[in-house]
């Protein structure tokens, strides 16, 4: 069960990503964005990891798919303009290295020894047990993330002026 | 449970079409995509291996990870929507300012 959960999880995020990168239309690149979030946070729940699973879905799936859509329809690249390609064959290049990197990349993987760990006590990933370790041992991080969370929003308002101050 | 190799290599691919897309696409927004295709793929392997030493700091990692991505995200975004501004472009391609 846990098997075919895992196939049509893999399956659907291999295409998202073929669709994030073959895509023509940026909408349809979001769209396939949002595909592979969805079914990583469906492997996240096969490796017990609840809290990080419904994350995802809530700051990837919700916020940045969004923001990337809104941002998408906002902005409209010039149509039936064919300019020259200022590096020639960089595509087929891009795809020869790509697939010389994803080789290298399985070839480290493969010799790893196909145990299965032991069942993790039934807390490991929740909420509670995350929380735990974020509120003790990694307190200063987290603090640290909410002032580069406030940097952000700041950035984001005065990148977004419409008229930026001299 | 599956074992964990299969993740792995499920990460490995991803993060591969993620270069690819910032190799081969000139479009600010799909390279920008693909970024987020390899931080995703990354946090994959983290997730995994959290589950495999059954130690939750891989997750912790994943949790700052989401948050420096999400603002990543606004900041990325709004540069982009400034040069649009500006520039009428979303070609990476056009952006050469600094080309010698």
């Amino acid at each position: 069960m846990e098997l075919v959960v895992f196939i049509v999880a893999a399956s659907a995020a291999l295409a998202g990503g073929v669709g994030v990168v073959a895509s023509a239309q940026p909408v349809r690149s979001a769209l396939s964005l949002l595909l592979v979030l969805c079914s990583l946070a469906v492997m996240y729940l096969l490796l017990a990891a609840e809290f990080i699973a419904v994350l995802q879905v809530i700051v990837y799936a919700g916020a940045i798919v969004v923001l990337f859509l809104f941002v998408v329809m906002l902005l409209h690249p010039r149509r039936g303009e064919v300019r020259p390609e200022k590096l020639p064959r960089q595509r087929s290049a891009a795809v020869l290295l790509g697939g010389i990197f994803a080789l290298a990349l399985v070839y480290a993987i493969a010799p790893a020894r196909a145990t299965v760990p032991p069942a993790p006590p039934g807390a490991f990933g929740s909420a509670q047990s995350v929380g735990a370790a974020l509120f003790s041992t990694y307190l200063l991080p987290f603090e640290v993330a909410s002032v580069v969370l406030l940097v952000g929003i700041i950035a984001a308002v005065v990148l977004g002026r419409a008229r930026p101050v001299a | 449970m599956i074992a964990p190799s299969y993740f792995l290599i499920v990460s490995a691919l991803l993060f591969t079409l993620g270069v690819v897309g910032v190799l081969a696409r000139r479009n600010a927004l799909v390279v920008f995509m693909s970024i987020e295709l390899m931080l995703n793929a990354t946090n994959l392997a983290f997730v995994t291996f959290a589950r495999v030493l059954g130690s939750v700091e891989g997750q912790v990692v994943v949790f700052f990870v989401i948050v420096v991505a999400a603002v990543e995200v606004v900041v990325g975004l709004a540069i982009i929507v400034d040069i649009f501004r500006t520039r009428e472009t979303v070609s990476v391609d056009d952006v050469d300012l600094l080309r010698g």
